[in-house]
């Protein structure tokens, strides 16, 4: 059972001013491109290239903007970067804090069991072929469900509240044909 | 040095927290996106409206930077991958941040998740010229109101900061004001 929402609300939107009091609103799925970029550089070392007034890449989503992508792949001890690494630090430390995900919901969370049965491959399927629609539709939208829509709609921005509506609109129906069973 | 102190325990924050919330459980998210359960929602929407009222009351009182604003470009791509996103977060149980966390607490599908998500990312990466060649990346950066010294337009004539306050408060409001089961298990009984 997770915090009262009270609490747990509160917490989050400290994090949020936090955020942006001390550095720049938060952002996630940027870095799913400097991860790619980073293995892509070393798969094929002349996909980002130093040049004399920064970086640029073979890659036009890499080079675009001044080659700030390139940049931040050359560079990955970044901010944005060494952020995403301290959030999977900070979600491990708190669920073995609590005791840890016990095996079973490790394995097969509980509303795919409710719903599917004990089909963990066919679970896994899905959240692959879901990974790609989200990261591919995130880029797309240029920013995710923290950069749009908590820190977007936070700042008062259009884009933020374009893409939570988009978001919603998509969510809530597809979620209602496949999860009409609580688990 | 010290911005990379401050990503580790920002971002450390962030991830406990999300933990915390139920954010990085598909059993939550499904639950919230089916409208069963409305617990994450109102978390949420509390969380959006504090972080509003706090950035822009320290703005007008000279303690928060307006310069730390990050506001992102509207464009027709905005809707179309928002809809994707959606679809894929409803049937994954995961969007790209929580995804990672949830990975990092030991769920496997998680783990199938972050790497279509990287091969999705990468999928983009390649298609990017055909969106920007078909102009559906093209927009600009509004602020609802014109947030003084933000340097972004506002869409509406009032003053951005003051607006961002009421609607700060009006994110709070929904946040009580939602119920927290309007389809689940206590309504649906009666249905059985």
């Amino acid at each position: 059972m997770p915090l009262n929402w009270k609490t747990g609300g509160l917490l989050l939107g400290l994090v949020f001013f936090a955020a942006v009091l001390l550095v720049k609103p938060i952002g996630v799925s940027t870095q799913f491109v400097i991860f790619d970029a980073m293995i892509g550089d070393v798969a094929n070392p002349d996909l980002i290239t130093q040049a004399d007034e920064g970086y640029t890449s073979t890659n036009a989503y890499l080079a675009k903007s001044g080659g700030k992508y390139a940049k931040n792949a050359a560079n990955p001890l970044n901010y944005s970067f060494v952020f995403v690494l301290a959030m999977m630090a900070g979600a491990a430390g708190s669920a073995l804090l609590r005791g840890g995900i016990g095996r079973e919901e490790r394995r097969l969370p509980a509303i795919w069991k409710a719903n599917f049965g004990d089909t963990p491959w066919k679970r896994y399927a899905v959240a692959f072929a879901g990974g790609f629609i989200v990261l591919y539709g995130a880029r797309l939208a240029g920013g995710c469900t923290s950069g749009h829509m908590m820190s977007g709609m936070m700042q008062t921005s259009l884009s933020g509240y374009i893409f939570a509506a988009a978001a919603f609109l998509a969510a809530i129906p597809v979620s209602m044909m496949m999860y009409s069973k609580e688990g | 040095m010290s911005t990379i102190i401050l990503a580790i325990v920002i971002g450390a924050g962030f991830g406990a927290v999300l933990d915390r919330i139920g954010a990085t459980n598909p059993n939550w998210i499904g639950k919230m996106l089916s409208l069963k359960h409305l617990h994450l929602m109102k978390t949420i929407l509390l969380a959006i409206g504090t972080g509003s009222v706090l950035m822009f009351a320290g703005q007008m009182a000279g303690l928060v930077d307006v310069g730390h604003m990050d506001v992102k470009t509207a464009y027709t791509g905005v809707f179309i991958g928002g809809l994707m996103l959606g679809a894929g977060w409803a049937a994954a149980g995961y969007c790209p941040g929580t995804g990672v966390a949830a990975a990092a607490t030991g769920r496997r599908d998680a783990l199938f998740f972050v790497a279509g998500g990287l091969l999705g990312a990468a999928a983009y990466m390649v298609t990017y010229p055909a969106w920007e060649a078909w102009g559906l990346l093209d927009g600009a950066k509004l602020t609802l109101g014109t947030v003084p010294d933000a340097g972004y337009d506002g869409l509406i004539a009032l003053r951005g900061d003051v607006l961002g306050i009421l609607l700060g408060l009006g994110f709070i409001a929904v946040a009580f004001a939602l119920p927290e089961r309007p389809l689940g298990r206590a309504a649906s009984v009666a249905a059985e």
